[in-house]
């Protein structure tokens, strides 16, 4: 109960300081002149939604490729290795991420991009989606595994049509947290995307992004900035909220398999 | 490249392969001094038994004999744990599976295997799970999935049980039809021999009588090899029966003979419970 406070607190600041300025204008709006109210986070959102999907393409298959090696093939030094390597990743500031990013490609090409963003989203995203995908996978236990080579269906057919298929849950909810969890992301945004008061242009240029914009409307020390920085903090959390229901819906399937088990 | 394998294959089968075939007469599947080690421990020793088409063979002994390593090197299923090894021949129709350039995968197609606990695969539905030896092989014809859905069903005694309910996830059945379901599985892919590893184990006596007489059945158009630790169970479905002590095989004979009149003083003893 005690640790709901901060949660309920917080829900209830951002609702009751952010509701009142979402309406259909300032979800799909640009951002207006400083200083003077109107204008919207139409950019921010659609930022945020480009560059978690670019993040998704890059970070998902990798991560969960990786977890496959690390479950089914990593029992052996060369595993060893790349499982403590990403254990060090995981644990990484953001912020050292999104650095590193500016370093190696905002300045090699001297623009920040949305790609240098993605790039950055997804170096964070990798490691927990990877650990995830082989914790799920190591669940399975070894004689399905058995089963299926029994069958004379191969190595990789056993782990991707068996082995995958029955740890899908699991994976998919390591995925989705995942995403709600480089959806918020804001210190490597400002080393790589930067912000901007436009709606997407090019994936070689800068974008907007929701985290960055909640920090800027703050910033700002108009009362109608601060109220449509509550809005854009709202918009956030539902969808990340959205992501955590997705996680929800995930899980009861896995619950239900279990309980329908003898 | 696989047509000239093949042909090499065939080549040496008929060479050197065939003559002890006319000796054996019908044997499916014969070791000839196979040895198997987990890391250094070896837990098989030169063992040479055989297992003639259409009977079924049981191997019997203590636990920690071998068994089951044994029938898990008849497919080739034995290699896939780490640091296992084997070494001798398994010969079946005639050829070595061990030989060099065999694929263990189309051994594997051809000598299916039943395991102690039931294992369906959890996530799919009874049809999936019969259906999924062949699908996961590129076998795509719905007409022929289900003609051989039903099959495999109708001679693992199961089809009566689950035909309204094939949408059902396979782990949602009794640990009895769980364990039938797998055999279905098994003969889904129409194996030659059919390995059973303690089958009846983990299943009440009404259970362990059904696929008993599923076995009976199915020797008909499969061969049987089965590891049991029940001695009655032995008696009653095989009809050869090979004993083994500590890796290596005491005694193997028809089953009434070696039950009746075992030539070994320790099958005897075994048989009459002083050990084991």
């Amino acid at each position: 109960m005690l640790a709901m406070i901060p949660l309920i607190s917080i829900l209830y600041e951002v609702v009751k300081n952010g509701a009142s300025t979402i309406n259909v204008d300032f979800l799909t709006a640009a951002p207006g002149v400083i200083g003077q109210a109107g204008g919207g986070i139409g950019p921010a959102i659609q930022g945020t939604l480009i560059l978690v999907g670019l993040t998704i393409i890059i970070g998902v298959p990798l991560g969960v490729l990786s977890g496959i090696y690390l479950s089914e093939f990593g029992d052996n030094p060369v595993g060893r290795v790349i499982r403590f390597l990403n254990d060090v990743l995981a644990e990484f500031p953001s912020v050292v991420i999104g650095v590193v990013i500016f370093t190696l490609i905002v300045l090699t090409f001297r623009s920040f991009s949305v790609i240098a963003g993605a790039l950055a989203l997804s170096i964070i995203m990798l490691p927990i989606i990877t650990r995830s995908t082989e914790e799920s996978l190591k669940l399975v236990p070894n004689s399905i595994r058995d089963a299926s080579m029994a069958l004379g269906i191969r190595r990789w057919r056993t782990t991707l049509s068996v082995v995958l298929t029955t740890a899908r849950s699991g994976v998919v909810t390591g995925i989705l947290l995942a995403i709600a969890r480089v959806a918020g992301e804001s210190a490597p945004l400002v080393f790589t995307i930067l912000g901007s008061q436009y709606f997407f242009s090019a994936l070689s240029s800068p974008m907007d992004a929701l985290p960055l914009r909640i920090y800027r409307l703050a910033l700002l020390p108009y009362p109608y900035a601060q109220a449509q920085g509550w809005g854009a903090a709202l918009v956030l959390i539902l969808m990340v909220l959205v992501v955590n229901i997705g996680v929800r819906w995930a899980t009861r399937g896995r619950l239900y398999s279990r309980r329908s088990r003898p | 490249m696989t047509l000239v394998q093949t042909e090499k294959k065939q080549s040496l089968s008929s060479e050197g392969v065939v003559q002890p075939l006319k000796t054996l007469e019908n044997s499916k599947v014969r070791t000839e001094d196979l040895n198997a080690w987990y890391g250094n421990n070896q837990v098989l020793k030169k063992l040479n038994i055989e297992a003639r088409e259409h009977s079924v063979t049981a191997i019997i002994g203590p636990s920690g004999c071998g068994k089951s390593t044994f029938i898990r090197c008849l497919n080739r299923m034995h290699e896939l744990v780490p640091k296992a090894k084997t070494s001798g021949r398994v010969i079946l129709d005639g050829s070595d599976i061990y030989a060099k350039g065999v694929d263990p995968v189309t051994i594997r197609r051809r000598v299916g295997m039943v395991f102690q606990k039931p294992n369906p695969f959890p996530t799919m539905s009874v049809y999936d799970n019969v259906a999924a030896g062949l699908k996961l092989n590129g076998e795509r014809n719905h007409a022929v999935l289900d003609r051989a859905v039903q099959r495999s069903l109708e001679s693992a005694f199961l089809w009566d049980e689950v035909k309204g309910d094939l949408d059902k996830s396979g782990a949602s059945l009794s640990g009895g039809q769980q364990q039938r379901l797998c055999i279905a599985r098994a003969l889904a892919v129409e194996p030659e021999v059919i390995l059973m590893d303690e089958p009846c184990s983990a299943l009440d006596p009404i259970a362990t009588a059904k696929i008993e007489e599923l076995i009976a059945s199915i020797k008909e158009n499969y061969t049987v090899v089965i590891v049991t630790h029940n001695m009655q169970q032995a008696a009653r479905v095989s009809d050869f029966t090979a004993f083994l002590y500590l890796g290596q095989l005491i005694e193997y004979g028809e089953t009434t003979s070696l039950f009746e009149n075992p030539a070994e003083e320790l099958t005897e003893r075994y048989l009459t419970g002083k050990f084991g």
